[in-house]
Formats: structure tokens, C-alpha cells, sequence
């Protein structure tokens, strides 16, 4: 009944760049709390140091996965999620599982078996991953955007054929439905020229999907195409 | 059918984000147990949700709304049907589930010794055969040397060579080890190769240090060297080769109906045990090699380094193979 969408090699990428300057970060401030140990004995503080970079290092990503729910401050930032490949409630063991596995995914440098396996896999897996039987989602949050205020209009005469207007919705993916909404938000920040080209570009990309009767698209400026095909999109009248 | 959607979204968002508000903080109170009205409450809105995702599923909408919903219904899944307890911290469970996992899977830390042992043998006949291959065997530098220069100048000194860095090399050593234990685990995902080399190669350097030192006549420094702290460090990297052998065995999946991804579910907490186990018997092993393990004649006896050892070993083995029996 529901799918998941999962997250690239790339987001992950991005997400895991974010994870090593929170790890860094961490071991700097730990390696000061070491330095006050080092009143006592510069030998505790060095061994608190070492210990701690290596503990930090392995224990990060599992106590923030298993206390956030599949999340650690750069899944946060980029909205993914680890899942349990059914959907169910990720265990302890999934987690710890698939942290520690990095150390074949890192190999031989900048996690190419990790990145290369998750290009490959079916369900854009890491080695680790598909050992604890987990996925990383992206999680989908719908800005809904205000219609009325970015594309008004005082007719559409694309609802006047209710069932081509119901097949676009049903074709047109969340990116394209974005990029018209960045399109109509941002026009009046490009050169006419260009402004032109796109919304050519745009408008051909909905008639490609849906093929409107002429009567409905009669003296629509391409622009006003999109504007019209958002306003179908979000169920606007 | 939903005639009209933006009404429909309109009448329906109060539960989506009172749904969302009631995941969210199951996400931020992971130990918060739900009163039954509340999860009576949380099944209402799971089901309300989810007819609401159908229903726009049979009419077209906007393919981001329905990406949220979806994404809504999913995490209200996950907390719905988890029919599996949730691990909590329980001493005994933690104490007895890592003997438990270690004797269900015999058959692979055999296999783990019998590589080892492969290895032993062969860094073993190498050195006996062929003495100048020290140098490419021998990993550390203190170990290319004589063992009677060795001997003679741990035996002789005067002073403590590890004083004020006990505790860091300690450290060191206990990291080193338990990253030696996951790589060997992890190298399981190689369908089990890697682990294989990796435990060969670890018993080629101990069969080389054992033939080196009992070929000069110093097989009683070498096992009041080794034992106290080897007789925990070793098996904890047995066990590391053990879970590589699991990891394989679940990969290849002999034998079997059960698919790939089942027979990995199955194998992940005994997994888990076993390092977990593991690591803590490094952290041990790193101790005693720092403060016990480099003290020689006739700061300790090697006697009782001996007795040491061999204690640690009937309490290890005591352990593994008796601890949780039911």
C-alpha cells in the first residue's frame, strides 16, 4: 500500500560528510576534557584520548540510530532514515550490525565497496546494510506550496476536461511538479529571454505527459500552460 | 471516490499531523510506554491514514502529498506490526546471550581454530626451514631480533620501559585488537575469503613467533609472555573469525529454503553477541598485556604468569561453554 523512496549513494554521501565533522568535532572536545585528566597523569590522558577517539568513532552512529529512530545528525539534515528492509521497528542487533560492517564499505578508500554495492543493489544497499537487512529512506515532507498566491488565476480551462486533468495528475512525478513551482516562484529573477526558453521547455514537458484538446489550451501563453498545470496538480480550481 | 480533493485534504490534515505529532514523540521518547487509550488513539489514526492514502491511490492527486501520506503510514506501520519485543538492557541477557550464541554456532569457531591452526603450522615449518624468512613474516620489528637478545635484555633491565605509558599502550593495544576482531567479522561479507586469509595469516605470525623462540630453548619465556594475556586475546579473535564464518554461511546458505535476507535476520543477534563478547575480552586482554604480560623475570615469575594464563583460559572456556545452559 505504501512505498518507500530511497535514499541515493550521493544524499548518503552528503549525509556521511556531515557525520564525520559531528565525529570530528566530538573528539575535539573530548580531547580537551583528556587534557584536564593530564594534571593527574599525562599517561591516562593519553590512553582517555586514544580510547575515546576510537570509541566515538564506532559507538556515534549506533547509540544515535538506535535513540533517533534510523537517524543521526546528518540523516536528520537530510531527511533519511534507516528502515528495516519490512518496514518494521529496527532492533539493536540491525543497527550495531550494519555500523560495524563499515569497515568493509570503506574499503579501499571513500567507501567505494559501500558506494559501488549501493549503485548495484536492487534496494541501493551497503555490504553492511545488507547484512543487519536494513534500507536507507528518504523521508518525503510536502511543502505544499500556496498556489493561489504563486499562480492565480480567475479560470483553468484544463478543468473543463476533468479526466485528462486527473491523468496528469497521476503522471506528473514530485520533481517536475517542483521545478514548475521554483520556475513561477523565481520569474521574475531571469532574463525574458531565458524565462521564455524555460517555460517553453516546462510546458512541452506537461503536453508530453497529457495531450489537452485544443479548445482548452486555445491563446495559453506557455506560461500560463504551467500556471494552469499547477493549479491541476494541486487541485486548485 | 473523492470528488473533491482539496476538501478532502482539508478534512483530513488534522489527523495526519495529529498522527505525525504522536511519531514523533515515540521518535524523541523512545522509553515512554503509550497508555491503552493512547494506543487505541494511534491505531484509529494508522487506519484513518491509511484509507486516506488508498483513497487517493485510486484517484490521481498530487504525487507529493501522497509521498507524505506515504511516508506517514509507513512509520505508524513500523511501530504497528513490530511484533518482535523490544531489547531492553537485561544483565542476565547480556551475561548468558553471548555463551549462548557462541555454542549455536560450534561448527564455525572450528572452523575459525582449524585455519588458525593451518596457519600456525605453516608460519611454523616456514621459519624452522627457512630462518631468513623471519624478516617477511615477523610484522613488528621487535620481533626480528634474537630471542636470546630478547630475552636476555627483558630479563636484565634495570629499569621500566613502559613506566608513565602503561595505560596509553594499553589503550592502543585494546583498540587494535578490537578492530583486528570486527575486520576479521566484517570480512565474513567477502563470503567468508577474507576471514579465511586473515586468520591464516594470524596463525602463520603466531606458528613463526612459537618456532623462533622454542627452536632457541626459550619456550617458557615465550608462554609466560603470550599466556597471560594471548589466552583471551586469542580466542576473542577466533570468535571475530567465527562470526565471519556465520556471516558467509548465511550469505551462501547451504542447504537451506530460507531466503538470503531470513537467514541474515536470523544470524544478526547471535552476531551482535559475539562481538560485543568479544571486544570486552580485548579490553581485558589489553590490560594484562600492558601492566602483566611485558614484567618478566624476576619482576614476576614466569611461573605465575604461567598459572595466570592457564586460569584465565579454564575460566574463559568455563564460560563459553557452560555459562546460560538450560
Amino acid at each position: 500500500m505504501f512505498a518507500f523512496e530511497l535514499a541515493t549513494p550521493v544524499t548518503r554521501a552528503l549525509a556521511w560528510s556531515v557525520d564525520t565533522a559531528a565525529i570530528i568535532v566530538a573528539n575535539i572536545i573530548f580531547g580537551q576534557i583528556a587534557k584536564l585528566a593530564a594534571a593527574m597523569s599525562a599517561d591516562l590522558a593519553n590512553a582517555m584520548s586514544v580510547a575515546g577517539f576510537f570509541v566515538i568513532s564506532v559507538v556515534y552512529a549506533i547509540v544515535l540510530e538506535w535513540r533517533w529512530r534510523g537517524q543521526t545528525i546528518g540523516k536528520r539534515l537530510f531527511g533519511l532514515r534507516v528502515m528495516d528492509i519490512h518496514g518494521l521497528r529496527l532492533q539493536f542487533p540491525q543497527i550495531a550490525l550494519r555500523n560495524l560492517l563499515r569497515v568493509v564499505d570503506m574499503l579501499p578508500f571513500f567507501y567505494l565497496v559501500g558506494g559501488v554495492t549501493a549503485i548495484f543493489s536492487r534496494n541501493a544497499q551497503r555490504l553492511g546494510d545488507m547484512a543487519a537487512n536494513t534500507i536507507v529512506t528518504r523521508e518525503r515532507k510536502a511543502d505544499i506550496p500556496d498556489i493561489e498566491r504563486i499562480a492565480p488565476a480567475k479560470y483553468n480551462s484544463l478543468l473543463s476536461q476533468p479526466h485528462l486533468a486527473a491523468r496528469l495528475r497521476g503522471l506528473v512525478t514530485p520533481e517536475g511538479a517542483a521545478l514548475a513551482v521554483r520556475a513561477i516562484t523565481l520569474r521574475d529573477s531571469y532574463d525574458p529571454p531565458a524565462r521564455v526558453v524555460l517555460f517553453r521547455e516546462l510546458a512541452a514537458y506537461f503536453r508530453r505527459l497529457v495531450e489537452f484538446p485544443e479548445e482548452s489550451t486555445e491563446n495559453l501563453t506557455d506560461e500560463q500552460y504551467v500556471r494552469c498545470v499547477l493549479r491541476v496538480i494541486y487541485g486548485v480550481r | 471516490m473523492i470528488v473533491d480533493i482539496p476538501r478532502f485534504v482539508a478534512a483530513e490534515r488534522p489527523y495526519w499531523d495529529e498522527l505525525r505529532a504522536l511519531l514523533d514523540r515515540m521518535d524523541s521518547e523512545p522509553e515512554t510506554r503509550l497508555a491503552l487509550p493512547q494506543i487505541q488513539r494511534l491505531h484509529y489514526l494508522y487506519e484513518r491514514c491509511s484509507a486516506g492514502l488508498a483513497r487517493l491511490d485510486t484517484f490521481s492527486t498530487d504525487p507529493a502529498l501522497r509521498g507524505q501520506l506515504e511516508t506517514l503510514v509507513s512509520r505508524a506501520y513500523s511501530e504497528i506490526h513490530e511484533t518482535r519485543e523490544p531489547k531492553k538492557i537485561r544483565w542476565k541477557a547480556i551475561l548468558f546471550g553471548f555463551p549462548r550464541a557462541f555454542r549455536r554456532h560450534l561448527g564455525a569457531f572450528r572452523l575459525s581454530v582449524g585455519i588458525t591452526l593451518l596457519g600456525c603450522a605453516f608460519g611454523w615449518f616456514a621459519i624452522r626451514m627457512d630462518p631468513h624468512s623471519k624478516a617477511v613474516l615477523m610484522p613488528f620489528q621487535g620481533l626480528l631480533n634474537s630471542p636470546a637478545e630478547r630475552v636476555h635484555q627483558e630479563e636484565t633491565a634495570s629499569k621500566d620501559r613502559l613506566s608513565g605509558a602503561k595505560a596509553s599502550f594499553s589503550a592502543q593495544l585494546m583498540t587494535h585488537n578490537i578492530q583486528v576482531t570486527v575486520v576479521t567479522l566484517a570480512m565474513g561479507m567477502t563470503f567468508g575469503v577474507g576471514t579465511l586469509i586473515l586468520l591464516f595469516y594470524n596463525g602463520v605470525i603466531l606458528g613463526a613467533v612459537a618456532a623462533d623462540y622454542i627452536a632457541a630453548g626459550f619456550g617458557t619465556f615465550l608462554t609466560g609472555w603470550l599466556l597471560p594475556h594471548g589466552s583471551v586475546e586469542i580466542p576473542a579473535i577466533l570468535l571475530g573469525g567465527q562470526g565471519g564464518f556465520i556471516l558467509a554461511g548465511a550469505l551462501i546458505g547451504w542447504g537451506g529454503r530460507s531466503t538470503r535476507p531470513e537467514r541474515l535476520r536470523a544470524i544478526a543477534p547471535d552476531l551482535f553477541a559475539i562481538v560485543a563478547g568479544a571486544a570486552v575480552m580485548l579490553v581485558w586482554a589489553g590490560m594484562v598485556e600492558a601492566f602483566i604480560s611485558q614484567y618478566h623475570k624476576p619482576v614476576i615469575p614466569y611461573g605465575l604468569k604461567i598459572a595466570f594464563g592457564v586460569c584465565e583460559l579454564v575460566a574463559l572456556s568455563a564460560y563459553l561453554g557452560w555459562a546460560g545452559r538450560e
